[in-house]
Formats: C-alpha cells, sequence, structure tokens
C-alpha cells in the first residue's frame, strides 16, 4: 500500500449528538495512517457504534471530520464508499427467505450489475470457507444459530473487499474457540492485505492480544486513549474508564486483564 | 497449518480452482428451480386463460377458443360468432384478470420488501381503502373528478393516491421507520373506512347496493379502452420494479446494512412506495377491492422459490395472474349462471393453500 498517501481514516474533533439531546460523542480525534487492526474499547453506551456510524456516513457528525482516504466521508458516493469501507453489523433473522450465500451475495452490490457473475459466486464461496461454514451455503439464513449469523455477517463483510473494515462486536455471540479464530483472523488479513480493521469489542484480553492499537472511550463519549494495549490497558484505566478492580499481568508481551472487584464510584 | 493462517490463505490468495465446479453446479440448479417455478405459475396462467375464457354461456371448447385468438391475432378471423364473443365480449375479462393478479401481486413483493413487513399490501398501506371511499363518493353521492364515463375510476386513482402522500410525509419526520409508515397506513385506512361506512348510511338502497359490488372486487364491466389503460400503468410500473429488483434485495438487510453496501433505502422507499402506488390505484380503480392476491401470492412465491425479489417479483406476477383466471373461472362456474365474485374465491382457495404451506415450512424448519 501507499506508505505516503493520505491516512485510510483521519477522524478531526468530531462532536455528535442526537437532535437536541446530551452530546454523545465530544471532540474525538485520531488518525488510521497504518495498516492494522484497532480494537473501539469502552463501558456500554459510550458511543462506540456511534463512532463507527460516523466513519462509515450512516450518522452526520455534529460538528468536526471525517477523511477516508483523503476525501471526506459526505463526498463519497454511496456505491464508491461500499467499496472502499466495508460494515459488518449484528445481524438477526428476518421473514425473508435467503439463503446464506445469497447473503452474502448481497455484499458484491457494489461490485456488480444486475446479474450475479460466477466469479461473485467464486468469492462468496471462497468467504463462507474462510469462515469455516461453507457447508452452510445453500441454508436458510433464518434458520442459523446468532454465532452462525455473525460469521455470515463477516463473510458479507469481507466479499466488499473493502481497504476498512467496520466491525460492531464481531464475536460477541460466538464460542471461545471462534472468538479466538475470528480475532486472529482479522489481525492476520490485515497483515496480509495490508488493509485496516476497525472493531468494537467487550473482550480486553482478545483485543490485548490482537490489536495492534486500542482506542479507549470514556463517559461522557470522550476519547480516553489511542496506542498499543501495552501502553492502555492498565488498573487505572480500567478504574476511571470501567470502574472496575482488576490485576493486570503479563501474557506472553500482551496485558492480561484479570477482573476483581466492582469499584465503588459513582458512575 | 494453523487453521487461522489456512483460512486467512484461501481468502487472500484465491487457491479455490479445485473445489468451486460442485458449487457453482449447486448454484446453477437453485437458480434453474426458480426459473421452473416462474414456467410452472406462467402455463398455469395460460391454461387457467383458456379456461377462464371457455366457461360461461358460450362454449366452444378449449382448442377452438386458443385457436380464434390465433386467428384474430394473424388477421384472419372466420365468420361467424366466436369472434365477436371470445374476442370481444370474454378476452377482456381475461386479460383484466391477468394484469390485475400480476399487478396486485408485484405491489405486494414490493411493499413487503421495501416496509419490511409480512402483512404490507394495497389494504394495510391504505391504498384500497382510499379507492373504495372515492368510489364510493362518486357512486353514493355523485362527486366526481373525472368525465362521466371513467368517474368511478378516476375518483378511486386519486383517491388511493392520498394515502401514499400522507405515508412520504410521516417518513420525512425524524425517526421514522418502515414500521411507522405501515402504521400511518392503517391509520389513513381506518379514516376513510369511517367515512365510506358513513356515506353509506345515508344514501338508497340502488346505490349502496352499487358501493357494494363495487367493493368486493370485480372483473366485469371491463371493455378494451380499461384494459388499455390498465395495462399501461401495470406494465411501466413492473418494469420499473423490475429494474430495482437488485436494490431490493439489499435494503433486506436493514438500512444501516444497505447504506454501507452502496443503497441510500431511504430514497429507494420512497421511489419504489410512489412506483407500487401508482400500479396499485391503477388495478383497484378498474377492478374494485381483491383482496389476498397482493398479500398471499408472494408468500407462497417466497416459501416456495426464496426472496430474491428478481426471481419473486416474476414469479408472484404469474402466480397471481393464475389463481385469479382460476378463481374467476370457477366463481362463474359453481351457481353458473351467476357469479360468485373472483375476491371471494381467491380467499377461499388461496387461503387454505397458504396455511399449507405454512405449516410445511414450519415443519421441515423443526
Amino acid at each position: 500500500m501507499e506508505e505516503n498517501g493520505p491516512p485510510v481514516v483521519e477522524v478531526k474533533n468530531l462532536c455528535f449528538g442526537y437532535g437536541s439531546g446530551e452530546p454523545v460523542l465530544e471532540d474525538i480525534s485520531f488518525t488510521l495512517d497504518k495498516p492494522g487492526m484497532t480494537c473501539i474499547v469502552g463501558p456500554n453506551g459510550v458511543g462506540k457504534s456511534t463512532l463507527i456510524k460516523c466513519i462509515n456516513g450512516l450518522l452526520k457528525p455534529t460538528s468536526g471530520s471525517v477523511e477516508v482516504m483523503g476525501k471526506p466521508v459526505s463526498d463519497y458516493k454511496l456505491k464508491e464508499l461500499a467499496k472502499v469501507v466495508g460494515y459488518v453489523p449484528v445481524m438477526t433473522g428476518t421473514y425473508n427467505v435467503m439463503t446464506v450465500l445469497d447473503t452474502v451475495l448481497i455484499g458484491r452490490y457494489s461490485h456488480q450489475k444486475w446479474r450475479t457473475r460466477p466469479e461473485d459466486i467464486e468469492i462468496a464461496h471462497r468467504a463462507l470457507e474462510a469462515m469455516e461454514i461453507e457447508d452452510l451455503a445453500m441454508r436458510n439464513f433464518n434458520e442459523l444459530s446468532a454465532g452462525q449469523h455473525q460469521k455470515v455477517s463477516l463473510a458479507r463483510g469481507l466479499v466488499q473487499e473493502p481497504r476498512v473494515m467496520l466491525l460492531d462486536e464481531p464475536t460477541s455471540n460466538l464460542d471461545v474457540r471462534h472468538q479466538l479464530f475470528v480475532s486472529a483472523f482479522l489481525k492476520k488479513l490485515c497483515d496480509a492485505t495490508s488493509s485496516n480493521v476497525l472493531m468494537i469489542s467487550h473482550d480486553l484480553n482478545l483485543a490485548a492480544k490482537f490489536a495492534d492499537n486500542l482506542l479507549v472511550l470514556e463517559k461522557p463519549g470522550r476519547l480516553y486513549g489511542f496506542g498499543p494495549p501495552q501502553e492502555l490497558i492498565t488498573p487505572e484505566m480500567l478504574r476511571r474508564v470501567y470502574n472496575v478492580e482488576c490485576d493486570v499481568i503479563d501474557d506472553h508481551g500482551s496485558p492480561h486483564v484479570i477482573l476483581q472487584s466492582v469499584g465503588s464510584e459513582l458512575m | 497449518m494453523d487453521p487461522v493462517e489456512y483460512a486467512v490463505e484461501k481468502w487472500v490468495h484465491h487457491d479455490d480452482s479445485g473445489n468451486i465446479t460442485p458449487v457453482m453446479e449447486d448454484y446453477h440448479r437453485y437458480i434453474l428451480r426458480k426459473w421452473i417455478f416462474i414456467a410452472v405459475c406462467i402455463v398455469a396462467a395460460f391454461l387457467a386463460a383458456g379456461y377462464s375464457l371457455k366457461v360461461g354461456a358460450y362454449d366452444i371448447g378449449y382448442v377452438d377458443t386458443y385457436k380464434t385468438i390465433w386467428e384474430h391475432l394473424t388477421g384472419n378471423i372466420r365468420p361467424g360468432n366466436d369472434d365477436y364473443v371470445i374476442w370481444d365480449m370474454k378476452l377482456p375479462r381475461t386479460i383484466t384478470a391477468i394484469l390485475a393478479g400480476a399487478g396486485l401481486a408485484a405491489a405486494g413483493v414490493v411493499m413487503q420488501s421495501i416496509l419490511r413487513n409480512p402483512l404490507a399490501d394495497p389494504y394495510t398501506t391504505g391504498i384500497s381503502s382510499g379507492a373504495s371511499f372515492g368510489a364510493t363518493l362518486a357512486l353514493g353521492l355523485g362527486i366526481t373528478f373525472g368525465s362521466a364515463g371513467y368517474a368511478v375510476i378516476t375518483n378511486a386513482f386519486l383517491f388511493a393516491l392520498i394515502p401514499m402522500g400522507v405515508i412520504v410525509t410521516v417518513s420525512k419526520m425524524r425517526g421514522a421507520t418502515p414500521s411507522t409508515m405501515i402504521m400511518a397506513g392503517i391509520a389513513i385506512m381506518y379514516i376513510f373506512n369511517a367515512l365510506t361506512t358513513m356515506i353509506k348510511l345515508f344514501v338508497d338502497p340502488d346505490k349502496l347496493a352499487a358501493i357494494f359490488e363495487w367493493s368486493v372486487g370485480t372483473l366485469e364491466g371491463t371493455n378494451w379502452n380499461n384494459v388499455g389503460i390498465m395495462f399501461v400503468v401495470v406494465a411501466v410500473g413492473v418494469v420499473a420494479l423490475q429494474l430495482l429488483a437488485k436494490k431490493l434485495n439489499v435494503i433486506s438487510a436493514g438500512d444501516d446494512s444497505a447504506r454501507a453496501i452502496g443503497v441510500d433505502a431511504e430514497k429507494l422507499r420512497l421511489v419504489s412506495l410512489m412506483i407500487v402506488s401508482l400500479l396499485a390505484a391503477g388495478v383497484v380503480s378498474f377492478t374494485g377491492l381483491i383482496g389476498f392476491v397482493g398479500l398471499v401470492c408472494p408468500h407462497i412465491a417466497r416459501l416456495i422459490i426464496g426472496s430474491d425479489t428478481r426471481y419473486l417479483m416474476p414469479a408472484s406476477m404469474a402466480f397471481g395472474a393464475a389463481l385469479l383466471l382460476f378463481a374467476d373461472g370457477i366463481g362463474r362456474y359453481v351457481i353458473s349462471p351467476s357469479t360468485i365474485q373472483v375476491g371471494v374465491i381467491t380467499a377461499i382457495i388461496g387461503a387454505p393453500l397458504f396455511l399449507y404451506l405454512i405449516v410445511r415450512s414450519k415443519k421441515e424448519a423443526a
């Protein structure tokens, strides 16, 4: 990838509020200039999903700017943006009857015309293989479990072949093996394709193990810090941001959190 | 090899030439099944059309019925009454049934998809009630907005578009969801129904009978002029919707996902809603209220071939046309020479079929 090009994502002094209520995000600035995996962590309701939606243009910031590849997000046509920024939301079933393969193929929309081409099917199938669910290709999406839905959503994000992939808690419904698998996969994917992953995570230990950087949000919607997990995951951070008491030990060079008790400070 | 590395390798280095053939074959079989269902429905509609042309007072048999139409089309009309009865008296009704069945089913497919609600159809979005109120105004009180010959149709059409206006206005409000839109449609439905009932309370029995006859939905009394107008409305609407089919697939994933994949869900919803309202209003204003087709044909087709709008729309249309033709044929046969209105028959044969398919699909899923 071009080393000297514009940063992949640049967020400057971003503020966001819904309607006339309290602001949700205040003065957030950070830059993703190198390929790699970044995890957004922070307590419930702090604005993690809102931040992701500001980055992919689903929400318009009240002030501040978001640029992707040097261009303001609002200047992109939706179809162009879809080729650069992928989005993996929490998916659930509907009354629609769609096979898993069809569901994944929807992610190819920005790359194809009216017809589905053989190469699109090949790509969708490869994404399913990568997620180890190729045997589900012809199954009805609605009949799958929450964890399987999550992997289909990931496969759909992959086939967008974006430069940056935004994920909203991609491992929340997965068992431990698959949490580990998906986290490691996304990290290796960033390295192998020089791309970026920006994901919301509640599992600090997985984030610490795989993420190149953490983006820690604290209440009310402010940036606590942006940097490598080794610097940010400390008992002080967890006390201030989450209001918990814990020990942090070293696990092969990554910090590892051992939770002890709920903090007494009112939040 | 480490499974994670293997997976990344697989994804990044396109190492898949070996085992893609069976996947493609599966996929092609899967698409072929959809085409077969569409073809079966078209054949069924063709046969049902013959039946609907044949049944009734002037029965010249299946083969001669098709033959007479063919001879008219190729400009070699035989002397005698056959051509007049088939072409001028019976065929407009048959074509109306095809257009109404196909148009209402297409409208149902798209409404259910854009409003993301399995109960969306011309009824729950208020279109039918609007049309009904318009027609009642004309038939009951003589308040009309069109020329004499088309007074009822014009009234029905104009009032059928009002709910769309309201739904679009509501959808522009902050935080409006597809559910808000459908609830607005239902509110409008109740208002129009109440107004219609109020008029019915004060009109004389003859007018009441005319209003009732209009409201149950009928294919009677159509002529080639009406068929021509209806054909244009349905054809334009259906072609426009079919061109949007792929985008409609994308919004089934949810508005946020759709935007992230490259489709502006809100804009698409508005455009589709306008097309669908014109289409449904165009049908309903000519035929009166034919329920069931718009709601259930899409579901039946969906249970059989899935939700891909590109295939679901033609399949539902062909199924809707076949069902309406068949129902109309039966309606004229059972208590001949009297007629049971087509809307009644569609519900009587369609609803049990629908129930059966729901039960079967739930059993398969279990």
